[in-house]
């Protein structure tokens, strides 16, 4: 055998050696006169010789030759079978040469015969266009190329992709082309070992592309059969009741033709309902046919009767189960290949999961960033003052709507998110001031009625800014340069604005560490948090402390309504979506502390993506069954993660 | 000699004597059954009012006197409205099965009957199977056992969990809270087995009574919500008036010094908060056939809020006071939001009320908060009892 395949590629390079040269001398005109009958005829085998050749040429023709070819727009002439590109003009054709195109005259209609390629054809002329493609010398096209190939690849297409490997210079795009060839191999080599090596290729790998080209050959269906049948590549053997239920394996039964279809309930009472002779069908009055049980009856009758089909009971159905064999078999035959792509695909599998772990720590640290801005404002007013501030939520959609104010006025992105933070700390900082003095203080004494007080501002600041700036959402635009995501590989990445978020959080949680141990307010902050009676008789103003520190804390929640404004939707609605967690991030971290409510987030940020990992399909599910853990974890720990001892804990 | 329970406390007489003398004179006014003064929506208004009014009574037995600022209790009020609304759904859908079955050559099986009631609820969700949690749903008698059993049990479970660890004040009401928020989240997804954002819908369609008029239906329902709130008052009342009510207010005014005397702390508020969830599961049951529908947008945090304003508006710790904010500000809510209002032009800007109220009513909490902290019965009681005297 393969010393015939060798004379025959001998004598096949014996044949097509010398074309060539003398495509050198004559053209492509040349070539394909010496191919004329086969071009002509179009038959697949004769073209091929033609194409081949026209590939070996090294002309530049070739190529518009071919794709022209293939778009129908060759013709031939009559008189003299040659060859020509032809535009329709008047009643007939302009004709260009194929090798100069040069004007070649006028022709009637009748002189000339359009080529007409079939499919196989033209499949031959796009495999050879591919070589011609993935060898142009621009390298962008030859990109443009290969990514046209990997979305419609053919067997064809391997031999030129493998020559277009061995003579391409760009490594990046080398790469891509290796890739491509591997994944080519797998699908489309005849050679077993060929295929087992591409395979192991790609273990471990990632991508995509990776999974897109072993998935095909681990593909199985399911079958039935009276036994295993021989040199079939089988998966794997189903029981019945274990591996598939005794339904699937019966509808396995019937597609092979192994066993009649079940009688259905809809089955006996389409029976019974055809079956009515004066009141009654199979023998029972119809008025009684109200169960289950009496329809079956009345449909044995019919069956007795022969006028339907009979039932196969349970029994007699498990017995025919346990007569045939159920399998799954692999659409690929050659158990070698489906053991390697099993292998590679586990491998595969692993590190996918292993990424998928690194992308959603990822996430879970950019969630847990984002309640931590929305919260620290929180740890601040309701974890070292005390105070319940249901408007805080209302606070962080006052900033971003104050981002989005800057913004109509400033029309760079960049300065207006620089101007917007500062200016939203102000506007939210006079704000949270106003609301200490107005109302607040009067409430020191009183926690719940403070709760009630400020909710009575967050409804009222919720309908003002409805009221202002409408019910749909508005914009606040991230500058063009955190656009587009950090991507480590086709699993893991991370959006820049994340990044900006996370980094911002950092730095909050830097600055209130430095101005609440490290000065003056900070010192004085914490004395009249402790004993504010002592406080004042160290010559500390409580009522001035009290008013900065809870003006630090509403600020605080304005810049992080800027920074949440930038991934989400501006709305009157958007600080409400976040007051709860807050208020959890802040118990379950553990009062008065801001290491609290850094810990608070990351544990509420890792539960959540953690849960929605599990249950992915539903977020709502995630954030329910958080809520309930986070309510057991208070009953284990009152006093939140970071517990205060001491005279420090207050109370 | 011990004088009567109603001797000691008069208020409750008047109360009750207002509350018959209310339901009297609307019967009389409204097109069900007498003048036609007052429409059938407006019937309807009220007696949800009556409603509202007894989830008020509870909150207050469960805030303003024992001191527990439960943020939950409307959830309560609606899984009371969801127990009884499956059953009204399921009644119903069973008989609209049954009619387009009338014609069929055979009568239905069960399975094939609760086939096609389940794929005519569930249909919006995409279901067509009853989840488990409609089990009971073809009974009444067991669906209206579990108005009373399911809120009783998650407060129960809830309480216990929680005071038994000492959670206490704030704490309390942010956990409360976000019990709710848990609650209204899984209602929100639609294979929670409860049609999720669609809620529980048609349900002032009574099964059995369809030849019934929504005029009549909708007195019989204000008589019922009447008795309800009146029985479930005297027995607020009957409560807080002994020695339990001392103690509940006693723990209200300081918990410690109450453990110390011996008191056992944690069964008074499990038994308050237990029960007062009851309460709410009942007034909800009553209030959701009124409306129509009951959605998870109802059991959201901010309505459990909204109700601890009415309790705070109308004062604190008075039962009737409780009755009077749930009346008053509801009442007037709906009379601003209906468009009803004139616009008060300013010139530059015309102040469109249903823009503009809840400003109004935010910073109304907040004026009531500080200038009349014992709320409108505080406001009540100096004007007429002081002036009295």
């Amino acid at each position: 055998m393969r010393i015939l395949i060798s004379l025959l590629a001998f004598c096949a390079g014996l044949w097509l050696a010398p074309a060539p040269l003398a495509a050198q001398e004559g053209g492509v005109q040349a070539i394909l006169q010496q191919h004329r009958e086969a071009v002509a005829s179009g038959s697949r085998r004769g073209v091929e010789p033609a194409i081949n050749a026209l590939k070996a040429s090294g002309l530049d023709q070739a190529r518009e030759v071919l794709e022209v070819w293939q778009a129908r727009e060759l013709y031939q002439r009559a008189a003299d079978g040659l060859f020509f590109f032809a535009a329709p003009e008047g009643d007939g054709f302009r004709l260009r040469d194929i090798d100069t195109g040069a004007d070649a005259g006028f022709a009637a209609k009748a002189e000339m015969t359009q080529l007409r390629p079939s499919g196989g054809v033209r499949g031959l002329i796009g495999a050879a266009l591919v070589a011609f493609r993935l060898l142009d010398p621009d390298p962008e096209d030859r990109r443009t190329a290969l990514a046209a190939l990997s979305r419609s690849p053919e067997a064809g297409h391997l031999e030129p992709l493998r020559d277009a490997v061995a003579a391409e210079t760009d490594p990046a795009l080398r790469r891509d082309m290796e890739r491509l060839e591997r994944a080519l191999t797998i699908s489309f080599d005849r050679d077993e070992a060929a295929r087992i090596e591409a395979i192991g290729f790609f273990e471990g790998d990632t991508g995509l592309d990776a999974r897109a080209a072993l998935a095909p050959l681990v593909a199985t269906t399911r079958g039935a059969a009276v036994s295993a049948p021989e040199g079939a590549n089988i998966a794997r053997i189903l029981e019945p009741g274990d591996d598939l239920s005794e339904e699937e394996a019966w509808a396995l039964l019937v597609e092979a033709g192994l066993a009649p279809a079940r009688v259905t309930k809809a089955d006996i009472r389409a029976a019974l309902e055809a079956n009515i002779e004066g009141g009654a069908a199979g023998g029972v009055p119809v008025r009684d046919l109200g169960s289950d049980a009496a329809r079956e009856r009345a449909y044995a009758a019919l069956a007795a009767a022969g006028r339907a089909q009979p039932t196969v009971t349970d029994a007699e159905a498990r017995a025919i189960l346990d007569d045939h064999v159920f399998f799954e078999r692999y659409a690929e035959p050659s158990p070698a290949i489906t053991e390697a792509a099993e292998a590679a695909l586990a491998s595969i599998t692993f590190r996918v999961g292993a990424m998928q772990a690194a992308d959603l720590t990822l996430d879970a640290l950019s969630l847990a960033s984002i309640y931590f801005l929305a919260a620290i404002g929180l740890a601040i007013t309701f974890g070292v003052m005390r105070v319940i501030n249901m408007a805080h939520g209302e606070f962080i959609m006052m900033g971003a709507y104050t981002g989005y104010v800057v913004q109509l006025f400033v029309p760079d992105y960049t300065i207006s998110i620089l101007v917007a933070l500062p200016l939203a700390f102000a506007v939210t900082f006079g704000a949270g001031v106003a609301m200490e003095r107005l109302v607040i203080r009067w409430l020191y004494h009183r926690p719940l009625e403070t709760l009630l007080a400020t909710f009575g501002i967050s409804i009222a600041l919720q309908q003002l800014a409805k009221n202002v700036f409408g019910t749909q959402a508005r914009p606040l635009t991230a500058p063009g340069w955190l656009d587009g995501a950090l991507v480590f590989n086709d699993i893991v990445a991370i959006s820049y604005i994340r990044i900006a978020i996370f980094v911002m959080a950092l730095v909050f949680l830097a600055l209130l560490v430095f101005v609440l141990n490290r000065t003056r307010l900070g010192l004085e902050v914490r004395a009249v948090t402790q004993n504010p009676g002592m406080a004042a008789s160290m010559g500390i103003d409580p009522d001035r402390i009290n008013m900065l520190t809870f003006g630090l804390g509403s600020g605080i929640a304005g810049v992080a309504g800027v920074a949440i404004g930038l991934f989400a939707q501006v709305t009157s609605e958007l600080g409400q979506g976040y007051i709860v967690q807050s208020f959890m991030t802040v118990v379950v971290g553990g009062v008065g502390n801001i290491f609290g409510a850094l810990a608070g987030a990351t544990l509420i940020g890792f539960l959540q993506k953690g849960i929605e990992w599990f249950n992915p399909s539903n977020t709502l599910a995630a954030q329910t069954y958080m809520i309930l853990f986070i309510i057991l974890f208070i009953q284990f720990r009152p006093k939140g993660i970071i517990a205060l001892k001491g005279r420090a804990a207050g109370d | 000699m011990q004088r009567s329970f109603i001797a000691r406390n008069p208020s409750v007489l008047v109360f009750l004597a207002a509350l018959a003398l209310f339901t009297i004179l609307v019967t009389i006014l409204a097109e069900g059954a007498g003048a036609g003064v007052i429409s059938t929506s407006f019937v309807k208004t009220l007696g949800k009012t009556l409603c509202l009014c007894l989830v008020a009574v509870a909150m207050d037995l469960v805030w303003g006197y024992c001191g527990i600022l439960s943020l939950g209790h409307f959830a309560f009020f609606g899984l009371g409205g969801y127990m009884i609304g499956m059953w009204l759904m399921y009644a119903r859908t069973e008989e609209i099965v049954l009619s387009a079955n009338a014609g069929a050559a055979l009568p239905m099986t069960p399975q094939e009957l609760s086939d096609g009631i389940a794929a005519q609820i569930f249909g919006v969700v995409g279901g067509s199977e009853l989840p488990w949690v409609w089990s009971f749903a073809h009974s009444l008698p067991l669906q209206l056992m579990l108005i009373l059993l399911l809120p009783g049990l998650i407060a129960l479970v809830f309480g216990w969990l929680a005071f038994r660890s000492r959670v206490a004040g704030v704490y309390l009401s942010i956990l409360t809270q976000a019990m709710t928020l848990a609650l209204s989240l899984w209602l929100f997804q639609n294979d929670s087995g409860l049609r999720g954002n669609n809620g529980l819908s048609g349900l002032q369609n009574i099964p059995g009574l369809a030849e019934v008029p929504q005029a009549t239906l909708s007195l019989w329902f204000l008589w019922a919500s009447a008795f309800a709130l009146g029985g479930f008052y005297l027995l607020a009342a009957w409560v807080v008036s002994g020695k339990f009510g001392s103690v509940i207010r006693a723990i209200r005014d300081d918990e410690a010094r109450v453990r110390f005397l011996g008191y056992s702390v944690e069964g008074y508020k499990l038994f308050v908060f237990t029960l007062t969830a009851m309460i709410a599961g009942i007034a909800g049951a009553l209030y959701y056939p009124q409306a129509g529908i009951v959605n998870p947008a109802e059991i959201a945090p901010i309505a459990s809020i909204y109700l601890a304003v009415w309790v705070a508006i109308g004062g604190r710790g008075r039962l009737w006071g409780a009755v009077l904010g749930a009346a008053a500000v509801s009442l007037v809510s709906s009379w601003f939001t209906s468009g009803q209002v004139p616009a008060v032009p300013l010139g530059f800007y015309t102040v469109e009320w249903t823009d503009w109220w809840l400003v109004l009513l935010g910073f109304g909490f907040v004026a009531v908060t500080l200038f009349a902290p014992n709320g409108l019965a505080g406001l009540v009681e100096r004007i007429f009892i002081r002036g009295a005297k």
